[in-house]
């Protein structure tokens, strides 16, 4: 039994770490006022970077942080249309998606000779918790990747800077009304373009943690609607950090529901258990949100002057 | 034009401004000497707001110098502005409706302990201050979104004060004011004058810049008309500066008869989407042939009353009857079968499709009706012959605009199109919300002649405006709503303002 | 006579062809870059599509799923909504088409319109919860699209792994029965008295014995030419856009909104079904894979739609443009070595310019105005 409930909390950390990464870079996007449907490919991108980075400087962090620039620099083309551009965030945002994973799988034919799968890293992430020595305990299974460790991290750091410093002020001000922020003398276009940045980064480093730390090669099926998972996430969570945080977990447990029911001792299709995830986040939505309060200003261009 | 010099607190010198190919401002001078409070008339659409926002460095002019206390300033944008002490309050409100009185006075100006982390007591103290030296009563921790219009313009003025803003610049700032909220304004005003400030009042209100200002400068069409001392003037002189033209400053009305009752609300009850109850056993009788004026401050229960009578919020109790049938909790297609039409506050929200033709918005309502559509499809011939009728009738601007979209035409141009639409319908009763808001003179006066032309026609109007002076001009019968109640009714002649005033902002009538 | 050159480019399809120009020349950058030949590639690519009578109908074959998939994403945008689950939608209906199809075996007059009514309304259910989540618990339909994506895509694994219609051996079901396919000449094609007139004939033989020639082009054809009456020259579709374009003003002007949301993504559900079940049942093989990853046939569509400017007609030529593309990335990689996901670069990158190009007639609007302003002083 004990066996098993660690087994479920190592599982729940292990997939919810990369969701919460993304999900707080769609909280702080959409807190600034724009939308970020684009995590998806900035997840995919950061993947294949970090597998990369990772397998030729033989480094898991160089790795990582090579992962995040990538989301930010296609977190950068969301900013340049959206903002500058003002062009529709959602078409923007599909192009990301588009753009993310083709660009991903290019590179990783072009690295490793036509190969839609990278080779494996020689150094995953370390554990932060590794019980592994006490062989023979149920705890030997439990583990906890630094990843999760990270996530937890920016969690808390999102939650003090949007809550408690200037810069936080400042934010949520604009996803509400972005016109009282302009006439403070507060540039509204550079701030959304730090915040869509960062988004990307999370994003980034988000994907770059599911092949540096939960598997440890890119391959085609390495990010696959995480990215869409971690924007249910923010909606679910309120647009808060540690709302979302806590919608992360509940997916991640319910991957972990997966994995532990898929060893054959009840007798469900594989198939079927891997929809739960989705029909949850579906009746939770039902259930919790409803006609939510999404930042007012969430998604729509902001044009200096126009009422 | 005035000579450069340290006396004055503002001069803008040859001010143009295009928009696109329109000039919007046309070599504008502006002179205003410290510690005076100086009014911008205009109509709207003059440039008097734009005029503004160059000087808040919301707009770049195009041609033209401004100078602060005789010293050549550069204002590139707002924050230009705050530095070099002048602060704007502007007509909508730009607030954060989630956000406290204190965060949204700090807001980009905040005080911070290291790293960026607020220190919101030391900047409360400061907002204590300020509060306390021009008397103003405010509730720092209090949500914006809980505070009414006048405490929010409040809040506003704060902001600029904060920002240690020697010029103030206030749009429109009575727009939605109760009389009693005005008064106290302009005391705050003068207060602040006391203290060496110079303020700016932007108003088409002639009443109130006599009562308030002491020098004005007039603008029509982007021009600068005249600078005069307001002391020199009549009300009728600045209005036709600022029209160009001899106005009528009443409606021309004769007295009706009304005929019998056609609509009436009985003990009506509606909840708003929080679930509190904004309108209370409410009751209300219209008769044929009457305006029936429904004045009260923003929030007091006309959007829920108004939601309710449409049929998108349900009633929880009480009736509302139409030609002796019920209406309430059915649907709206019901409501304007029922021969009520609408005239909606914000027409590009709720009034038209801005990216849709204007053709096609002209047949809103009747789309689904032959002969415009027959067996589920469309007759753009009979569409177009009908906008065409319109457009002739109501003398819409440009006349060959029935393709165009409904976005390219002037705002008095759209409400013309949506009246004729509502009228077209041929209603018992038409409901006008705000029905002048945002229209140069001209077109107010085509408003308000309408309306009286279908009273005098037998129909009957409802009229919930926000501005006072259109419902004491307009309405045969005057009643007041505060708090989701009527508290007041009167017949035209025996209404005076004082005591409306008095009751839209809560007081008893016999206090 | 510049002023007409500047007036010109701000027309819809000067915008779009710009932006298609400049995912082009992106793409010819990353391969430049890459080290591998623009340049090559580029006339690869273009043989690829051009060089035979087949490359040119198996491209027009190829574009029936995506022009229907793009069609329904139009109809919903007219709507004021994003339908993301073409994808979900098209899988369901492949799902519904194929077990019917193995199941039963009618005569082709009755199998036929069964199996494509049956893939139709599966589809129309699909679209149709979206709608009912979105008009009922305002749920945004692109959270739910992509959940309900998912689902279809597991389901379509339960169903092509299930005993009863797993093939052993294979990685999907059975084929369905011939009397439920859509293909043309299909037993003719093979029989002595097919081969030998089609020997006689090269280019027929091209056309019609190495690909799977069937008519379904003719319907999205059609299809598209119905989403457009429906939008401009119908009641229903005068509801649409004015829901789509102004909620608040159509509901006061009593248009049931929420009831046109359903209706909308019914509709939109229906076209993505259409596409599912022609798809299946117009192919030689037509066989449920188990899917690994999405087939894109609704992504796809979403992309031929923002392409199109979400005009019901322009779907079928971007439609024709994205099924060459896909095409033709095929035979980059067989032929030369260029990872075929160049394609997939190529085609983000001409939605992201779409995305942008609509700042062009702004700018030229500015341009012309600042003009005219000269010209007046």
């Amino acid at each position: 039994m004990l066996n098993s409930l660690l087994i479920a909390l190592s599982i729940t950390l292990m997939y919810s770490a990369p969701l919460t990464l993304a999900a707080i870079g769609g909280v702080i996007s959409e807190r600034s006022g724009v939308v970020n449907i684009g995590i998806e490919g900035m997840m995919s991108l950061g993947a294949l970077t970090g597998a990369v980075v990772g397998y030729f400087s033989h480094s898991a962090w160089l790795g990582l942080m090579c992962a995040g620039l990538a989301g930010g620099a296609l977190a950068l083309l969301h900013a340049i249309a959206s903002i500058s551009f003002r062009a529709d965030q959602t078409v923007s945002g599909i192009a990301i998606n588009l753009i993310g994973p083709g660009f991903a799988m290019f590179l990783s034919r072009y690295f490793f000779e036509g190969a839609s799968v990278t080779y494996p890293v020689p150094e995953k992430l370390p554990k932060f918790i590794n019980f592994s020595y006490l062989k023979g305990t149920p705890f030997a299974n439990f583990n906890i990747d630094v990843s999760v460790v990270l996530a937890f991290m920016v969690v808390v750091v999102t939650w003090f800077v949007l809550y408690k410093t200037k810069w936080g002020l400042r934010i949520r001000a604009l996803g509400e009304h972005p016109a009282a922020v302009d006439t403070l003398g507060v540039s509204v276009y550079r701030s959304r373009y730090a915040c869509v940045i960062i988004s990307g980064i999370l994003a980034g480093i988000g994907g770059g943690t599911v092949t540096l730390a939960v598997i440890s090669q890119f391959n085609p099926m390495a990010i696959s609607g995480q990215g869409f998972i971690a924007l249910a996430a923010v909606i679910f969570g309120k647009w808060k950090p540690w709302g979302a945080y806590a919608a992360c977990l509940l997916f991640g447990f319910s991957q972990a529901l997966v994995v532990m029911l898929g060893d054959g001792t009840v007798r469900i299709p594989s198939t079927i258990l891997s929809m739960i995830p989705y029909v949850l986040t579906i009746f939770i939505l039902i259930i919790f949100v409803g006609r939510s309060s999404a930042p007012r200003a969430s998604g729509v261009p902001y044009e200096k002057g126009a009422r | 034009m005035h000579d450069i010099s340290r006396e004055y607190a503002v001069q803008m010198h040859g001010i143009t401004k295009y928009f696109g190919p329109h000039k919007v401002l046309d070599n504008i001078d502006l002179d205003i000497k410290k510690g005076k409070i100086h009014a911008v008339l205009g109509e709207n659409g003059a440039g008097k707001s734009t005029l503004m926002s160059i000087l808040y460095g919301m707009y770049s002019a195009d041609y033209g110098k401004i100078y602060l206390s005789g010293q050549e300033a550069h204002i590139g944008n707002p924050s230009d502005a705050i530095s070099q002490g002048i602060g704007m309050v502007h007509q909508h409100f730009m607030l954060v409706d989630k956000f406290t009185v204190l965060q949204n006075i700090v807001l980009g100006n905040e005080t911070t302990n290291f790293f960026g982390v607020l220190n919101m007591r030391k900047a409360k103290k400061k907002v204590l201050d300020i509060i306390e030296k021009y008397g103003m009563k405010v509730d720092l921790k209090e949500k914006i979104k809980n505070l009414s219009v006048g405490m929010q313009q409040k809040v506003e003025i704060l902001k600029a004060l904060y920002r240690g803003s020697e010029v103030l610049i206030l749009d429109e700032p009575t727009a939605v004011l109760t009389p009693m909220e005005v008064d106290e304004l302009f005391e705050t005003m003068n207060s602040l004058k006391q203290d060496g400030k110079t303020i700016i009042i932007i108003t088409h209100k002639l009443k109130e810049i006599k009562k308030s200002a002491e020098t004005c400068t007039i603008i029509r069409k982007g021009r600068l008309i005249d600078a005069v001392n307001v002391d020199d003037e009549t009300e009728q002189s600045l209005a036709e500066k600022m029209v160009g033209r001899q106005i009528k400053l009443f409606v021309d009305k004769q007295d009706r008869v009304p005929g019998k009752t056609i609509f009436e609300i009985k003990n009506l009850s509606v909840r708003c989407e929080r679930g509190i109850e904004t309108v209370k056993n409410l009751s209300m009788k219209i008769r044929s042939g009457e305006i029936y004026g429904l004045a009260g401050i923003e929030g007091n229960g006309q959007t829920e009353l108004l939601q309710c009578i449409l049929g998108r919020r349900h009633a929880d109790a009480g009736k509302i009857i139409m030609n002796g049938k019920e209406i309430q909790n059915t649907d709206i297609k019901n409501v304007l079968d029922s021969k009520i039409s609408f005239i909606h506050a914000d027409r590009h929200k709720y009034g038209c499709v801005l990216d849709m033709t204007v053709a096609d918005n002209a047949i809103m309502e009747k789309y689904r009706e032959k002969p415009f559509s027959v067996n589920g499809f469309l007759n753009h011939e009979e569409r177009d012959k009908f906008t065409k009728q319109i457009i002739e009738t109501y003398d819409i601007r440009p006349t060959n605009c029935s393709h165009q979209k409904i976005r390219n035409l002037s705002g008095g141009n759209q409400q013309k199109l949506v009246i004729g639409r509502e009228i077209a319908n041929n209603p018992d009763l038409l409901i006008a919300v705000q029905p002048t808001r945002g229209l140069d003179v001209g077109a107010i006066e085509y408003v308000h002649s309408t309306l009286v032309n279908l009273r005098d026609q037998g129909k009957a109007v409802l009229l919930i405006s926000l501005e006072l002076d259109e419902i004491l001009n307009l309405s045969d019968k005057i009643a007041v709503i505060y708090g989701g109640e009527i508290v007041g009714e009167f017949r035209q002649n025996e209404s005076d303002e004082q005591k409306i005033g008095l009751l839209m902002a809560g007081g008893k009538e016999n206090d | 006579m510049t002023k007409n050159i500047i007036k010109f480019l701000k027309t819809n399809f000067m915008c779009t062809f710009i932006a298609v120009f400049l995912g082009f020349m992106v793409a010819c950058a990353i391969l430049l870059i890459t080290g591998y030949s623009p340049s090559l590639s580029m006339a690869v690519m273009f043989n690829a599509v051009f060089s035979r009578a087949k490359f040119i109908v198996n491209v027009i074959i190829k574009s029936t799923p995506i022009i229907l998939t793009g069609l329904s994403v139009t109809l919903a945008f007219k709507s004021g909504l994003f339908n993301m689950g073409a994808e979900g939608q098209f899988i369901v209906s492949t799902i519904v088409a194929a077990i019917l199809g193995i199941k039963c075996n009618f005569h082709p007059f009755i199998q036929i319109p069964m199996i494509l009514c049956a893939g139709v309304l599966a589809g129309a259910f699909m679209g149709g919860i979206v709608g009912w989540l979105k008009a009922k618990y305002g749920i945004h339909e692109v959270i739910t699209s992509i959940m309900f994506n998912w689902i279809a895509l597991y389901m379509c694994n339960f169903v092509a792994n299930s005993e009863t219609f797993h093939k052993p051996e294979s990685d999907g079901t059975f084929p369905i029965n011939r009397s439920g396919q859509t293909l043309l000449f299909y037993d003719w094609k093979f029989s002595q008295e097919g081969r030998d007139y089609l020997q006689a004939h090269p280019i027929l033989n091209d056309i019609i014995l190495k690909t799977d020639f069937n008519l379904n082009f003719l319907i999205a054809v059609a299809m598209a030419i119905l989403v457009w009456v429906i939008i401009y020259k119908t009641k229903k579709g005068y509801e649409f856009r004015a829901s789509g374009l102004n909620p608040d003003a159509a509901q006061n002007a009593g248009i049931d909104v929420t009831k046109n949301i359903f209706y909308t993504m019914l509709i939109s559900g229906a076209l993505s079904g259409l596409a599912g079940v022609l798809s299946l049942t117009g192919s030689s093989t037509p066989v449920l894979h188990v899917l690994s990853v999405f087939e894109n046939y609704g992504f796809n569509g979403l992309s031929v739609a923002l392409i199109a400017g979400a005009s019901p007609v322009g779907c079928i030529f971007a439609g024709l443009m994205f099924s060459a593309l896909i095409y033709a990335g095929q035979t980059l990689q067989s032929k030369i070595g260029t990872p075929s996901d160049i394609v997939n670069i190529m085609i983000g990158t001409i939605v992201f310019f779409v995305a942008l190009v609509r700042i062009i007639p702004i700018w030229v609007n500015r341009y012309l105005q600042k003009e005219e302003r000269k010209n007046a002083q």
